[in-house]
């Protein structure tokens, strides 16, 4: 009996006092570090995308959380991955009224599929956009077009971004895209773009970069902007201006009448979400 | 536009040399001692070696090919490499089966379980070595003796190694050939091992012939000067230190061996050349260690594996001074 | 005698030499020529004539804009054409000024004399800012490659003080022969320039660097040198990358530049002989630096040699010269194998940094597959920057590039070493390359 208590009470008891204790420890210690935390940062940061893109200008959810907190709700800041009705939220957490944003998107600034470009050189090294136009100006004519590597693709951090087989340029799923400007930084070419999506997300954009003149311009590329001026001329609302030999679109002014595209003699200027009536003059005719 | 030019970066021009040559020139300078080998041991180094040899290869092109799926050559020279080198750290009688579990070991664990060439951490050939010494101790230290029994494989006359030798033969493990007669070829001295009169594994017959091989490796600029140098001087301070014969430690064994084929791997070996001094020394430091006070006979294999693990910490603390900064 | 190098890394290379010894063949003057307003390193000059604008020989076209920064001459009287971009040699835009001759502006260009303005005296009476003034006013950039703006060198700065100029011989790219081609067919004007350019940094002695496999050039420049004046001929241990400036003055000083601090910083002024010689002509002609040696070789090709050309004359004249025929698939180099860049457009035209053509065929114009990394250590042990190449150009591939700033990769002087010497053919040096442009992009944010 004497040798039971011993060989199993004994190492239970001593086992329990030093759990008991440990617990004890444990309790104290979390008492006395506890970081006190609002419970509002976890509730923000649960309606964040936690993409951790720093669109929004700060070190990524957590910390635009806390900015949250600190300013006593989503004022001034937005975070544009969250979308409209997660901002709506957030802002409903410190009952205040969510600023209204316009819903925005990516777009491609290029068209030049390998298709419509000529092969100017040919590369041999280690692939991706930034490491290519290290050395030369690409393996397609254009020094100002997408290179086709895909490092926009690999970017984004919604998945909203993929490369067409065919063309072998990125395509915007705009679902998806929450213009967080991740790509526009990453394109060493600078030929991704963010812009305003209008009524039903329809948008009307120059699908070029080149700011060569006209003529080298569409030697070099069949759907370049040739900087020829007749959509400077037609737009009624004088949102078209040309700057360093492309055209440029302001979206404040810009009525979407899609008079621009139709007089486009290359099909530089596309657009998105139109009812399909007249078909744009698409590059491929 | 006329005729495509290609665009790449500077430099445009590249030494003719490639990692496949590279494992080339150690395997010629194993030449040497692998013929010392068959000398010696006759049928049983070539079916050993033939046997590792193929079983590193087949393991490696299975796993590289069906496991990860990559494109890969049949024969890579970097296997076969590792095939000659586990063969050269076995005895000749080892049986072939035994031999097969070290290579798919010393390939499967040692290499591919870390991503493939360049990626392991360990010499697989020694992890290969060291796998089977400690699994099979009895067969694993069962030396043939060298020039008897040429013919015969498995059943050859055992000795002992001039290291369990000396090590009394009261180790647990060495003790299986301790009783076995030491001596049998002229006096006990280190011109004897270094001509190969003792027995031991494969490659550790003829310290001179694994010189001259290493002399090789030393010309073409295959392997640099500082892991062999400063793993023989480490070993033969610490030897002075333990009361031993520093040049008899230094002969003895797989030391030779060790130093300038299985210390001097490119992948487990340090960068800068502080850290490769640093790690030959400390290789042969701990050899010592192990061959006086530890409870094997030999230690190189396990002070080799010691020290590869040492390597990412001392490339990580020991880099090459850089040029031009100024300690402020 | 032991030869001097620098220390640590480098790399012995086959010299290739090709066109070693062959006597400089004058291009002459092309009809047309397209002055590209960026030859040199820092902001790129800004036109100073327009269309329709008739300019003489040596005139000014492009005025340096900024503290680093050079002006651009026309080597030939004509009519401007075009003012603007211009696809150059690596396929980008770049600002240039097209001239254009008329026959009889030809033929007067070629007529023209060579006038010389200083003799002997008035140039011993000139002052080290006068010297400074002509590099400025001519234009002057390192002709090595990198085209530093030379005043910007010579000019030591208040409080510091060169005891030593270092004239840049060493021609360590293989192919290249252009340095040695000038001091074999000038050693007279080459020594000359040196004093001019050593009395203008104020250094009490020049060292001409030049590698012991022109041992010719080192025999010729040393019999001209006449006594009394503080110029010797130093002979170095061939070895990449020696003509590198901070390998360099480490071979003949044995001092080491501090990281991010200029050569004057370990009392040195390392100038390109064919920039001395540049200034000998600047100051003893008034011509601006509108000319240099090409060396057009190429391992395939059977009349390479060694061409004096203006700049702005098409790259495709001087090939067209030596029957090199550009194949599809083959590789254009401006400069030499281990830092030259490939070109793709063999339109663009020579610039003052244009070193050497070099064509590689087919066979050698593709970069190895890469294999994978064994941890060999060559990259270490041949960096001449003390670096762990493999190391920075891993974490610039995984986009790490604080850990990469840490280990100092803008210290990298993109030699090449370490991508020559692998044997897994990484491109270990395209990487750092990546890193550094990361790194510099990040700052200017």
């Amino acid at each position: 009996m004497i040798l039971l208590l011993n060989q199993i009470l004994m190492p239970v008891l001593v086992l329990g006092v030093l759990g008991a204790l440990a617990a004890g420890i444990l309790c104290l210690v979390v008492r006395k570090f506890a970081v006190k935390e609002d419970s509002r940062i976890a509730q923000v940061e649960e309606l964040l995308p936690g993409a951790n893109c720093g669109a929004c200008g700060f070190l990524g959810c957590h910390d635009f959380a806390v900015q949250c907190v600190k300013l006593g709700g989503p004022v001034g800041i937005v975070c544009p991955g969250a979308g409209d009705g997660n901002m709506c939220r957030i802002a409903a957490i410190f009952g205040a009224e969510a600023e209204k944003t316009k819903p925005k998107v990516a777009v491609l600034r290029c068209a030049g599929s390998c298709t419509l470009r000529h092969p100017a050189a040919i590369y041999s090294g280690p692939q991706g956009c930034r490491m290519e136009s290290i050395f030369s100006a690409g393996p397609l004519t254009c020094a100002y077009g997408c290179l086709e590597c895909g490092e926009c693709e690999a970017a984004c951090r919604f998945g909203a971004i993929s490369m067409d087989s065919v063309t072998r340029l990125p395509v915007i799923d705009e679902d998806k895209c929450t213009a967080c400007g991740v790509c526009v930084q990453t394109c060493p070419r600078g030929i991704l773009d963010i812009v305003p999506k209008g009524p039903k997300g329809r948008r009307v954009w120059v699908a070029c970069s080149n700011r060569q003149r006209g003529a080298v311009a569409r030697k070099g590329c069949q759907v370049a902007c040739i900087a020829c001026g007749k959509c400077v001329k037609t737009c009624p609302f004088g949102a078209i201006t040309l700057s360093g030999n492309v055209a440029v679109i302001d979206p404040d002014k810009c009525r979407l009448c899609r008079k621009c595209v139709a007089v486009c003699p290359t099909g530089a200027i596309h657009t998105a979400n139109f009812p399909v009536l007249e078909s744009p003059k698409t590059a491929e005719s | 536009m006329s005729e495509l030019l290609v665009v790449s970066g500077s430099p445009h021009i590249h030494v003719a040399d490639t990692t496949d040559r590279c494992m080339w020139r150690v395997i010629i300078a194993l030449v040497p001692a692998f013929a010392c080998a068959v000398y010696a041991f006759g049928l049983g180094a070539l079916i050993v070696t033939a046997a590792a040899v193929i079983g590193s290869v087949v393991t490696e092109f299975m796993i590289a090919r069906y496991l990860m799926g990559r494109r890969a050559p049949f024969v890579s020279m970097s296997a076969l490499l590792t095939g000659v080198l586990l063969a050269f750290n076995l005895p000749s009688n080892l049986p072939v089966w035994i031999v097969l579990i070290g290579s798919v070991v010393a390939i499967g664990i040692g290499k591919m379980a870390f991503g493939g060439l360049g990626c392991n951490i360990f010499n697989p050939a020694l992890v290969g070595r060291v796998f089977l010494l400690l699994s099979f101790p009895q067969q694993m230290t069962t030396w043939p003796l060298p020039l008897v029994n040429r013919m015969n494989y498995t059943d050859a006359t055992t000795g002992a190694t001039m290291l369990s030798w000396m090590n009394g033969g009261e180790d647990a493990v060495a003790g299986a050939t301790a009783h076995t007669e030491p001596m049998t070829l002229g006096s006990f001295d280190w011109m004897n091992e270094a001509m190969g009169a003792f027995g031991g594994s494969l490659g550790e017959i003829s310290s001179l012939a694994l010189i001259i091989g290493g002399i090789y490796l030393l010309m073409t600029r295959t392997i640099t000067w500082h892991i062999p140098v400063a793993m023989i001087l480490g070993a033969a301070v610490m030897s002075l230190i333990a009361g031993g014969d520093p040049v008899l430690e230094i002969v003895s064994g797989g030391l030779m061996l060790g130093a300038i084929f299985m210390a001097t791997d490119y992948v487990t070996s340090p960068m800068s050349r502080s850290g490769m001094l640093l790690y030959g020394a400390m290789i042969g430091v701990i050899t010592v260690i192990i061959r006086h006070w530890g409870a094997y006979p030999e230690g190189v294999s396990f002070a080799i594996l010691l020290m590869n693990g040492a390597t990412p910490l001392i490339n990580r603390y020991m880099k090459p001074k850089k040029v031009g900064v100024v300690k402020s | 005698m032991k030869l001097h190098t620098f220390h640590p890394g480098g790399v012995h290379l086959p010299d290739s030499k090709l066109s070693a010894g062959k006597p400089i063949v004058d291009v002459g003057l092309p009809h047309k020529v397209v002055i590209t307003m960026s030859q040199h390193q820092g902001a790129p000059a800004r036109p100073v004539v327009s269309v329709g604008d008739e300019v003489k020989r040596f005139q000014l076209v492009g005025e340096a804009q900024g503290f680093i920064s050079a002006n651009i001459h026309s080597p030939i009287t004509g009519v401007v054409k075009a003012v603007g971009p211009f696809v150059g040699s690596y396929g980008y835009d770049v600002e240039a000024v097209t001239v254009e001759a008329s026959e009889e502006q030809h033929e007067a260009d070629v007529e023209m004399p060579r006038v010389r303005v200083r003799d002997d005296a008035a140039i011993a009476a000139m002052s080290p800012d006068d010297i400074i003034a002509v590099s400025k006013d001519f234009g002057l950039v390192g002709m090595g490659g990198a085209t530093f703006p030379t005043y910007v060198k010579l000019k030591v700065p208040e409080g510091r003080h060169a005891d030593v100029m270092i004239v840049n011989a060493a021609e360590c790219e293989p192919y290249l022969t252009s340095d040695h081609a000038l001091m074999l067919a000038e050693p007279e004007a080459v020594v000359r320039g040196v004093e001019i350019a050593r009395k203008a940094c104020g250094a009490p002695e020049a060292v001409i660097a030049v590698e012991a496999n022109k041992p010719d050039a080192i025999e010729l420049l040393s019999r001209h040198i006449p006594a009394g004046i503080h110029v010797r001929v130093m002979a170095l241990k061939e070895r990449y990358p020696q003509g590198g400036e901070k390998q360099l003055i480490n071979a003949v000083t044995g001092r080491q530049v501090p990281n991010g601090k200029l050569p004057i910083d370990a009392g040195a002024v390392v100038i390109n002989v064919g920039t001395v010689y540049a200034l000998w002509r600047a100051v003893a002609y008034s011509e601006p630096l509108v000319e240099r040696i090409v060396t057009v070789t190429g391992p395939a090709m059977e009349r390479c040699g060694n061409f004096r050309a203006v700049t702005g004359t098409p790259i495709s004249t001087l090939l067209g010269l030596t029957d090199a025929y550009l194949e599809q698939g083959s590789k254009l180099v401006l400069g030499g194998p281990m830092m030259g860049r490939a070109a793709l457009n063999p339109d663009a035209p020579v610039e003052k940094g244009t070193s050497g053509l070099l064509v590689l065929p087919p066979d050698m114009a593709r970069r190895a597959e890469p294999e994978a990394c064994v941890r060999c250590a060559k990259c270490v042990s041949v960096c001449p920057m003390g670096l762990e190449p493999y190391l920075i150009s891993t974490l610039s591939r995984l986009r790490r590039i604080d850990d990469a700033a840490g280990e100092n990769i803008m210290a990298c002087i993109e030699c090449g070493s370490c991508s020559y010497v692998c044997p897994s053919s990484r491109p270990i040096l395209d990487f750092i390359r990546l890193g550094k442009g990361l790194l510099r992009s990040r700052k200017k944010k």
